[in-house]
């Protein structure tokens, strides 16, 4: 990790402890926020997390362990989880795994070499009745079909790029 | 976004803060008495009488009580809470004023899955708009003294945190372990102090009976399982949606009127639940026959009944906290069973003793998830075992 980004994660991460304080119950909504702005919790990340509540390391990793949604390992700008669960099942998940493993050129687990996309599976996301269902970071897609996958990448990848694009011409 | 049958909903016909006027000129314990008198019991799932746990915990003594809104929703086939949470999030956070003021707790908390995300811009609108007309913060309703605000806290992506003991760890900042019971939350609960931890769906009625009273409610349903409840309902069947019924109908006539008249087997109370087989229909949905949260899933004809106990076992093998023994090997035990089963390589002593090791579970586990687990498996092996012995893989 750079110098510099090494110092904005320690700034964020103070910035954090502001809102949310320095008790134990600040750890959960402060790992939530590094997970949401760095795609991951480093190792220095859980280092600076336990200094500022004056935790051990330990019981940070230990709590990002046991949490789906926080993750010591980096993954894509977008994480794609697909409901595995039995009404989702039924109503063609396997079928729809399938065509994001295909547009994806990756197995489930994994990430695309690009840093873009991770493709998982996540349990019941209560969107039963018009599955099968999946998320797209914080987005829910509902009535998945696997002729509707390459659509729905495109847009994000689409996305992806115009965001990329701004941010380049922000640095003129 | 809006539920297909969510405008049919009991909850649309509520004259907004109705119950919360009601509560601001009532007494703690006359807010209570009413909705003791309801005989309203958790729409969660586990049916403890809601009137019984905010008189514990407005009995108990503390510096700072909590009232918990518990919006995990997280057991496989549930989604009424969503919808409510989109359709009637005024009625929920109203219940959970009308529950600080019962109980003397000017904090609520919602505990939202992280899985609804989507659903937090729309929730602070909702709570900031609550605030500006004096229904949260302080003084509300310009009583003296009646202060109550919610703040949301997201979940990470764990099933068992929507038990109530590890939602209460996980609100602490710390791996979701479920406790050891008692001490009950309502006594020792979030940060040591009295605590409520109710289901989106408890709250929300709870304003409704503040707003038509305890004998509307009682009215309907049966003597133990009184007032109306909402059923999340997918699968195989014409209809899939939240449905409001009284509580006491039978599976059959919910079936009907969700166009699933044929179904082979059903499953009520989502993967911690019960597979109900066709001769079984005329059972009823209530706290004496088939306890639910009301998750509803139907299996047509042509479903394959080991596929879908595999399919809740993977669930449960993954979402298992690894606390006790019980849980942690025996979901392994059974998943590694219905392998067997699929291959057509278990022997009927393997399966009893399979069965007796779901039993087992039933008894030992520590928490809810893995005392009801083995249920689906159980329920499956027993009504069908015709289907699932001697296959060929
Ligand atoms: C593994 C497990 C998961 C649970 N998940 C939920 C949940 O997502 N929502 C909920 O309201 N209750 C859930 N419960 C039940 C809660 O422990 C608790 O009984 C409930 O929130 C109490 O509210 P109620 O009395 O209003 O139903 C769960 C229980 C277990 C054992
Ligand atoms: S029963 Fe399962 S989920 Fe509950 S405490 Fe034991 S291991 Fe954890
Ligand atoms: S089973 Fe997929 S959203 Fe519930």
């Amino acid at each position: 990790m750079l110098v510099t980004e090494r110092e904005r994660l320690r700034d964020d991460i103070k910035a954090w402890s502001q809102t949310f304080g320095t008790e134990r119950n600040a750890l959960i909504p402060i790992l939530q926020e590094v997970q949401k702005k760095y795609s991951n919790i480093s190792q220095y990340a859980m280092q600076v997390i336990a200094d500022v509540l004056d935790i051990h390391p330990v019981e940070v990793y230990s709590v990002v362990s046991f949490y789906s949604f926080l993750n010591d390992k980096p993954k894509g700008k977008y994480v794609i989880r697909l409901c595995q669960t039995i009404s989702c099942d039924m109503q063609g998940k396997d079928r729809v795994a399938r065509q994001l493993e295909n547009d994806l050129g990756i197995t489930f687990g994994e990430t695309t070499p690009d840093g873009k996309f991770s493709l998982e599976f996540a349990n019941c996301l209560g969107m039963c009745d018009q599955g099968p269902a999946m998320l797209i970071n914080d987005q829910v897609y509902t009535h998945v079909t696997p002729e509707k996958v390459h659509d729905i990448l495109e847009n994000i990848r689409r996305t992806f790029g115009v965001f990329a694009l701004e941010t380049k011409e922000g640095h003129h | 976004m809006k539920a297909k049958n969510a405008s049919k909903l009991t909850f649309s016909t509520i004259t907004p803060n109705a119950g919360l006027t009601a509560a601001a000129d009532k007494s703690r314990s006359d807010i209570i008495g009413e909705i003791s008198a309801s005989k309203m019991k958790g729409r969660g799932g586990a049916g403890f009488p809601t009137g019984t746990k905010w008189n514990l915990a407005a009995a108990a003594r503390g510096n700072q009580k909590y009232v918990v809104c518990n919006a995990d929703e997280g057991e496989p086939g549930t989604f009424k809470d969503r919808v409510i949470l989109l359709d009637h999030a005024d009625l929920v956070f109203e219940g959970m004023t009308i529950a600080g003021k019962a109980i003397g707790s000017s904090i609520g908390i919602v505990y939202l899955r992280g899985e609804y995300t989507y659903l937090v811009p729309h929730l602070e609108a909702i709570l900031a708009r609550r605030r500006e007309e004096k229904l949260l913060g302080k003084s509300i309703m310009g009583r003296n003294g009646f202060d109550f605000d919610i703040h949301l806290h997201m979940g990470s992506g764990a099933y068992v945190c929507g038990e109530e003991t590890a939602l209460i760890e996980s609100l602490e900042g710390h791996r979701g372990e479920p406790r050891n019971r008692p001490p009950y939350p309502v006594d020792t609960g979030y940060m040591g102090e009295p605590t409520i931890v109710n289901n989106v769906e408890t709250f929300a009625w709870a304003a409704c009976i503040m707003s038509k009273g305890a004998d509307w409610f009682k009215a309907i349903g049966t003597d133990k399982s009184t007032g109306l409840k909402l059923f999340s309902v997918s699968g195989d069947c014409a209809y899939p949606g939240v449905y409001e019924f009284p509580m006491g109908i039978t599976v059959r006539k919910l079936l009907e009127s969700v166009g699933a008249a044929d179904a082979k087997a059903v499953q009520i109370g989502g993967a911690s639940g019960h597979c109900i087989p066709a001769p079984e229909f005329d059972r009823t949905i209530a706290y004496e026959d088939i306890a639910t949260g009301g998750s509803i899933i139907v299996f047509g004809q042509g479903r394959d009944m080991l596929q879908i106990a595999r399919n809740f076992m993977e669930f449960f093998v993954e979402e298992s906290c690894g606390q006790c023994t019980p849980c942690r090997d025996g979901n392994v035990k059974l998943l590694e069973g219905i392998e067997m089963l699929e291959m057509g390589e278990c022997s009927m002593s393997y399966l009893r003793e399979l069965e007796s090791l779901g039993e087992t579970m039933q008894l030992a586990s520590k928490c809810g998830l893995g005392q009801s687990s083995p249920n689906a498996f159980l329920s499956i092996v027993k009504n069908f075992k015709e289907e699932i012995m001697g296959r060929l893989p």
